[in-house]
């Protein structure tokens, strides 16, 4: 993902590189329900999540799994009164749209942890594109990869985590 | 419950090359669709078996991101303890992890060191592994307490540089 943004990419893409869109707060607070869910999918015994002493004792009281940091800004899957269905990653929806990709699939991800998230904690989002490829192809087909950051922060202005993700948009191989 | 909170690694019980012990789970359609509603993630690859296969054209449904993620974590502070706290994972995914596949997580220790800041840290290769196949590696960057005393939860601002 090196030889990124260089001949074929149109203006109004290239224009994006480095812009922060879609700045959006969590449609509901950081709550224990799904803390227990994520840790009960995952068979997470971690005392930090299940014993309230420990918590305290290390945490000054209970966090939120780290990883946990994209959950609490996926939008509801329906809400009153709204038309369609909102996308998380956006700018990933956007590009697939932009190059006419029909498929797409998440290739890399990493996750850097800052504060940790509380119950309570309401946290905001900006996305950022940082890179778009030219076309390539693969085993699944051919298409574009390209890397969004998405940069959270809780209610107090804290960073509490940035996440890069890299996303292949394709139209698939004929077979 | 206090022997959660006095167990747990020390950065001097860590070295480059040790083995982290490994996890093996036998993963089902229930683990992949309750790993996607846990973290929000209605898209259809992650439950809908005719999509996966007529639309996405792969296998069956697979395991999400933010879930592999969360077993990684599991993973890496099943070895730990409470007190280690993630700074960074890296992933990248290779291959999907399918309904009937038993997965292994399995790791190595890269680096050991001790910050300018005097947070003690351990840099972890895992692999996700099905049979030979080797389907997510996982680069992750996890402070771990440098002496009984020390708890990496404590640092904040520029004393925390993940």
């Amino acid at each position: 993902m090196t030889d990124v943004q260089q001949t074929d990419l149109p203006d109004d893409v290239a224009a994006l590189l480095g812009t922060r869109q879609y700045e959006q707060t969590g449609e509901f607070p950081v709550e224990r329900g799904y803390i227990w869910t994520s840790c009960a999918s995952v068979e997470n015994g971690n005392p930090l999540y299940w014993d309230d002493d420990a918590a305290a004792a290390i945490t000054d009281g209970p966090i939120a799994p780290p990883t946990m940091l994209s959950v609490w800004f996926r939008p509801h899957h329906w809400a009153p009164g709204r038309t369609k269905v909102a996308l998380p990653l956006q700018v990933h929806f956007d590009l697939k749209e932009r190059f006419e990709l029909p498929e797409a699939v998440m290739t890399d991800n990493t996750i850097v942890f800052y504060e940790p998230v509380r119950p309570g904690d309401v946290i905001s989002t900006a996305q950022v594109l940082q890179s778009v490829s030219a076309e390539k192809t693969t085993k699944i087909g051919t298409g574009r990869f390209w890397v969004i950051d998405v940069e959270y922060r809780n209610q107090r202005g804290e960073l509490v985590g940035v996440e890069s993700y890299t996303g292949y948009g394709y139209r698939k191989a004929e077979s | 419950m206090s022997t959660g909170v006095e167990a747990g690694l020390t950065l001097d019980q860590v070295e480059a090359g040790q083995a982290v012990p490994p996890l093996s789970y036998d993963v089902t359609a229930t683990t992949i669709v309750l790993g996607a509603l846990a973290s929000r993630d209605t898209r259809p690859m992650h439950h809908d078996y005719d999509f996966a296969v007529n639309r996405n054209g792969i296998r069956d449904i697979f395991m999400n991101t933010p879930n592999q993620a969360a077993w990684f974590e599991r993973y890496l502070t099943d070895w730990t303890g409470p007190k280690g706290r993630l700074g960074r994972m890296k992933f990248r995914m290779k291959s999907s992890v399918f309904p009937g596949d038993t997965m292994v997580l399995a790791g190595t220790v890269q680096k050991v060191e001790v910050d300018d800041v005097g947070c003690g840290w351990a840099e972890a290769e895992v692999a996700l592994t099905v049979g030979d196949k080797v389907c997510t590696e996982c680069t992750a960057r996890v402070a771990i307490p440098t002496g009984p005393d020390d708890n990496p939860w404590q640092r904040r601002g520029d004393d925390w540089r993940p």
